[in-house]
């Protein structure tokens, strides 16, 4: 039988079948068609083959930075894009801040408070060479277990001509804000992520040379004090993931949208192309002189967010046709900096692939063990 | 997690525990693609119960064989999309240039 995608559908149903319509009064034909024989009828199969996939199936890189990435990934189904958005999201593991031991901590903030504002700053570690402590946890050792210290006292500056105060572990001085700031004449008033100080335990320190760890940024305020307060705690980092607690997430966001397709069925000329361009907050159109006649095209496709402003009026939504391509995602992965965004979809494809691999065996398991039964 | 099968050959309903829609729908997804599959649905019973149930009714072949075919695909499908934004990575940096680490 031959394969839908090999064509044989008439073209409305094709249509049907490849893109999504965005209408003025709600989006149509928005499901995929997944059913291996969901067009017997029609002789066609829609059957999924790893040959198929592997011939059809692209990934463009829009961007990479440091921080983001965004890409897409063409001839894949939601299903797939959306498993490795959700495991980007809750099960890509990182380090987070998990044990707070309290020292000292005479701040306006609580202990627990300090606690969970601990927790959820970002810490540049890789995890991948980190190992879960487990529940119940094991023994805390150099491969689970970051150790970070916070000494901080807030004192008032000395005069003018003084040596700074004393022993004022690695406090910014005050530079906050605009205005009268309170914290004018104190050292150490600002308590940032800056302050922690990464203690390396046995070998840690020869390990971790080249990428020494630290909180992904130093100037995360994590309390603010008066003269006479003090903070000292010992912060244990353990490897976690986003399921457990949404400070072991290694993105900000990670996102999808399905590319925007727009077409134009008749030209759009004249002051219908300047109205157009008019039209759209997004800038989509541009106006281009063709044989003479100033035709409207669609210059940036995905600018358009779908708004439908274009559509708004009586008589457009015949003359521009508004659709998302159905198997094309533009993914957008941004990192919390622990790892680079490109290395954290590689990491979620992976967990994806141990997933099916461990159930797999499971599955095998289960399946032996229910025939030994009698 | 932990699998449970109950049902005989052609159908059955499989427990998946610790796992969620991520596993659901992906498994779902490549089941219903499957010329073998007759009907294939999952459910999270509960939102606090950290569970998935997926029942699995096939044309005639044993539904843990094709589950197990379907898991196959699903790791072949997550080595290719690895192996395909790997090159695309290495492709894109070459074309740009290495982008600032860190």
């Amino acid at each position: 039988m031959k394969h839908v995608s090999e064509g044989g559908l008439p073209a409305h149903l094709e249509k049907q079948r490849t893109r999504m319509f965005v209408k003025n009064a709600a989006p149509e034909h928005t499901s995929t068609v997944e059913a291996a024989s969901a067009y017997a009828a029609s002789g066609l199969e829609n059957s999924f083959s790893i040959e198929r996939f592997r011939r059809d199936f692209r990934v463009e890189i829009q961007s990479l930075s440091a921080e983001e990435a965004v890409f897409d990934l063409i001839g894949i189904d939601a299903a797939l894009a959306n498993a490795f958005r959700r495991i980007l999201l809750a099960e890509v593991p990182t380090m987070a801040i998990e044990k707070v031991f309290i020292l000292n901590n005479t701040s306006m903030i609580q202990d627990e408070v300090l606690a969970h504002r601990l927790g959820l700053i970002p810490i540049r570690a890789d995890a991948r060479v980190f190992q879960f402590r487990g529940d119940p946890p094991d023994d805390p050792n150099e491969y689970n277990v970051i150790s970070f210290r916070l000494q901080v006292k807030c004192t008032k500056q000395r005069s003018s001509g003084a040596s700074p105060g004393p022993a004022v572990v690695g406090c910014a001085p005050s530079t906050a804000g605009s205005g009268a700031s309170s914290d004018a004449g104190l050292l150490g008033s600002r308590v940032t992520s800056g302050d922690l100080e990464w203690i390396p335990q046995g070998e840690q320190e020869e390990r971790f040379r080249d990428a020494p760890i630290a909180p992904v940024h130093d100037d995360i305020l994590i309390a603010k004090m008066r003269p006479g307060q003090e903070i000292e705690l010992e912060a244990w980092c353990e490897k976690g993931i986003g399921k457990t607690h949404a400070k072991w997430s290694p993105v900000c966001t990670a996102s999808y949208r399905l590319l925007p397709e727009i077409t134009l069925p008749k030209p759009v000329t004249g002051d219908d192309a300047t109205t157009l361009k008019g039209m759209c907050p997004t800038n989509v159109f541009d106006i281009e002189d063709l044989a003479g006649v100033p035709t409207a095209t669609v210059a940036r496709p995905r600018n358009c967010t779908m708004c439908r402003e274009c559509i708004r009026h009586p008589g457009w939504d015949e003359r521009v046709l508004l659709t998302r391509v159905k198997d094309h995602f533009i993914f957008s992965v941004e990192s919390t900096g622990a790892l680079p965004p490109e290395t954290l979809f590689q990491e979620s494809v992976k967990v994806l692939m141990q997933k099916a691999s461990d159930i797999a065996t499971l599955l095998k398991d289960a399946t032996a063990g229910q025939q030994s039964e009698p | 997690m932990e699998v449970e099968v109950c049902g005989d050959e052609s159908a059955a309903t499989f427990t998946f525990h610790n796992e969620d829609h991520t596993i659901g729908n992906t498994v779902r997804y490549m089941l219903n693609k499957m010329p073998e599959t007759s009907f294939v649905g999952y459910s999270v019973p509960h939102p606090a119960e950290p569970k998935m149930n997926l029942r699995l009714q096939t044309v005639g072949p044993p539904a843990t064989q094709v589950l197990h075919e379907a898991l196959g695909n699903l790791y072949q499908v997550s080595e290719h999309v690895l192996k395909t934004f790997e090159a695309a990575v290495a492709k894109h940096r070459t074309e740009q240039g290495a982008p600032e680490l860190r």
